[in-house]
């Protein structure tokens, strides 16, 4: 950037501080062993989403994404934290008010068919929440569906049919349209692809980044898949048990990564090129996983640069900024930088 | 190379499912040769009768699907017609089966180690007691469940997912099959499970010298797995190659616009993906011609491609080795391959 005034941040439209949800323990099902112990599913989790950003939440099954998601929209209730939406703080707020803001922020799942009701026409789908959200009268509802099903790459012929007469992709897209029909400002995308086709995936992607454009959506990208994050996302933050790892822009998170678990990750994805099939030289036992660590570091069991370190054992590590804006918890982030 | 030296030998194998309005057929005539050890992936996306491949080959097609012709040789054993008890005999001894859900293959309400000594007992009735047992540890060590002993006792929900599907490698393996065949076997795990139990698998069939059909959706599992690898795509392989040569050159549409859709782990691409239009198709409801041709770059809107189904096209030469490929126009675009890689 070419000098002259300080380059202002664009303003936060979403702020979460300090989140924190627990689920509580349990027995197992035979009333046997120790059972399940609470779970501390997100673990004091902070993060900012500026405007017309992509911000992509990178973590495997049990790392507390989708929690994160759900508690932003108040689909699951918060132990503790702030999640400020525009400055308005969702957690506090009275349930009218938050039911109006709550149109301004939308969720996209993975499985399309499970928010589309299979009796309804693709139309009376999509103008559903512009109905209980009493927006507009029936002839402006109607032109609005139309105009959002278009945008999504659908056909007024197709307006009238059912949800099963449509392929994965394109009942995805009915689902955007619905997301997207109530104008919100706030769209969070949990693992958006993950079910549809190969050949299929690249097209919603695409859609995605075309809708975002010409709506000025904000997006959180919650994704298993650190290529697709690194790909479509502004900056990514990588989850493991609850916590964050680390967070950087994405293109930083490429080429400097810093955490052993971010390393594990990019070295477990298989590359389709067996000119480039490299040596397994990290391999995760995910037995480790289990282990549960009351201190210390929660990857270390996991981890083959901490394993055996006293450090790793004693201290769980803070998310520190190593760079501006590149953030990991880490006591040994820069051991890693070198042996690469 | 000839039919002996095959250890799985499948040809002209199809296979209908009676549907509303018609028959709809899942695998239309494939062909498929296994040698001992190898590593073969079949690679295609949901309706391209990859599954009902796998299925057809080990006889578990149940109606309203039937296979109504072709054939599939064990070690010389034709196995289309065998009766259930004999095909029962043959799946778990000579062929090994590893399914995407580890969940759906374990009996939940029984434990761990009484699976794997059911799985050993059934082939070997006569082993004594302790036999059993100490074979049953040696399995699951060798798929790295840590403390077996104290594992063998647990039921399958104890375990994590790849856990379990570890277990399901070990009876898989357990009688030393053939043939493997496993149906997207980490399909459902994490990224970081799938590395390890791949990794393991890999280990495994490599020191028994099991050969193993490896059906995946994902191209990056073949790149790493697989020696030789077949693109379905509507029930039949539209392209054959060996690993090296269809990653070096797509020579069917498909393939490269398959490829060229996935992201890669290594590389960070920018601007838009080579996105694929469309949907895979309705079986029920194949277009006269190539079936890829609604969604064909090369071929989309050609006479001969809306037309004429292509019939498979043997091509050999520096690049490829010997692939197949059935696309119209595979001679053409293998001799543009060729072309380009010499000026390189």
């Amino acid at each position: 950037m070419n000098g002259g005034a300080p380059i202002q941040d664009p303003p936060a439209l979403l702020q979460v501080e300090r989140l924190t949800k627990s689920f509580p323990g349990r027995r197992n099902l035979l009333g046997r062993g120790s059972g399940i112990a609470p779970l501390r599913a997100v673990d004091d989790v902070s993060f900012e989403v500026a405007k017309g950003e992509t911000f992509g939440i990178v973590g495997e099954s049990g790392s507390g994404k989708s929690t994160i998601a759900r508690c932003i929209v108040r689909l699951a209730n918060a132990d503790s934290g702030r999640i400020l939406f525009d400055g308005t703080d969702l957690l506090t707020l009275p349930r009218e008010e938050l039911r109006r803001l709550r149109r301004r922020m939308q969720i996209v799942v993975q499985d399309p068919s499970s928010a589309l009701d299979p009796r309804m026409s693709v139309r009376a789908i999509v103008e559903e929440p512009l109905v209980i959200h009493r927006v507009a009268d029936p002839v402006e509802r109607r032109s609005k569906v139309l105009d959002m099903l278009e945008l999504v790459g659908l056909t007024r012929v197709q307006a009238e049919r059912k949800p099963h007469e449509f392929s994965g992709g394109q009942r995805q897209r009915i689902a955007l349209a619905r997301a997207l029909v109530l104008s919100p400002d706030l769209v969070i995308l949990d693992e958006p692809i993950s079910a549809l086709d190969v050949s299929v995936q690249a097209q919603v992607l695409n859609l995605l980044r075309q809708l975002q454009t010409e709506l000025q959506l904000t997006y959180i990208f919650i994704v298993h898949d650190l290529a697709v994050a690194e790909y479509f996302c502004d900056r990514t933050a990588v989850v493991y048990r609850g916590a964050v790892m680390e967070m950087a822009e994405s293109k930083q998170l490429f080429r400097e990564r810093l955490h052993p678990y971010t390393e594990a990750l990019l070295a477990a994805a298989p590359i389709p090129d067996p000119a480039a099939r490299r040596e397994r030289r990290i391999i995760l036992r995910e037995e480790a996983a289990t282990i549960r660590t009351a201190e210390g570091c929660r990857f270390r069991p996991q981890c083959f640069v901490g394993r055996d370190r006293d450090l790793c054992a004693a201290l769980e590590p803070t998310l520190e900024q190593s760079v501006p804006g590149h953030f990991v918890a880490c006591h040994f982030a820069g051991l890693l930088e070198d042996e690469r | 190379m000839s039919a002996g030296e095959q250890v799985l030998s499948v040809s002209g194998l199809r296979t209908v499912f009676a549907a509303r309005g018609g028959a709809v057929t899942a695998v239309r005539d494939v062909d498929l040769d296994v040698s001992p050890g190898e590593k073969v992936g079949i690679v295609g996306e949901s309706g391209s009768g990859k599954s009902a491949l796998a299925l057809s080959i080990l006889g578990l097609i149940e109606p309203p699907g039937r296979v109504v012709g072709g054939s599939v040789r064990l070690n010389g054993q034709e196995l289309v017609g065998l009766g259930d008890r004999e095909l029962g005999n043959v799946r778990g001894r000579d062929i090994g089966i590893v399914f995407q859900d580890p969940l759906t293959s374990l009996n939940p309400v029984k434990k761990i180690g009484t699976q794997l000594y059911e799985a050993i007992r059934r082939h070997h009735p006569r082993l004594r007691k302790h036999e059993v047992r100490r074979r049953a540890l040696e399995l699951l060590h060798d798929v790295e469940i840590s403390s077996p002993e104290r594992r063998l006792d647990d039921f399958p929900h104890h375990y994590s997912g790849g856990m379990r599907q570890r277990v399901l490698i070990a009876i898989a393996l357990a009688n030393r099959p053939a043939v493997l065949i496993a149906d997207e076997p980490t399909t459902a795990l994490d990224t970081t499970t799938q590395a390890h139990v791949l990794w393991l698998l890999d280990r495994l069939v490599t020191e028994h010298g099991t050969a193993v059909i490896l059906i995946t959706h994902n191209l990056g599992v073949v790149a790493e797995f697989c020696d030789s690898v077949h693109v379905m795509y509507a029930g039949r392989f539209v392209e054959s190659a060996s690993t090296p040569a269809l990653f070096a050159n797509q020579i069917h549409p498909y393939t490269e616009a398959l490829l060229g859709s996935i992201l890669r782990p290594d590389r960070l691409e920018e601007g838009p993906l080579a996105a694929i239009p469309g949907a895979p198709p309705d079986l029920a409801d194949l277009p006269p011609g190539c079936p890829f041709e609604p969604r064909c770059a090369f071929g989309n809107g050609r006479e001969i491609c809306q037309t004429v189904r292509p019939e498979p096209v043997t091509l050999t030469g520096i690049l490829h080795g010997s692939s197949e490929v059935e696309c119209h126009f595979a001679e053409e675009r293998a001799a543009r391959g060729e072309l380009a890689a010499e000026r390189t």
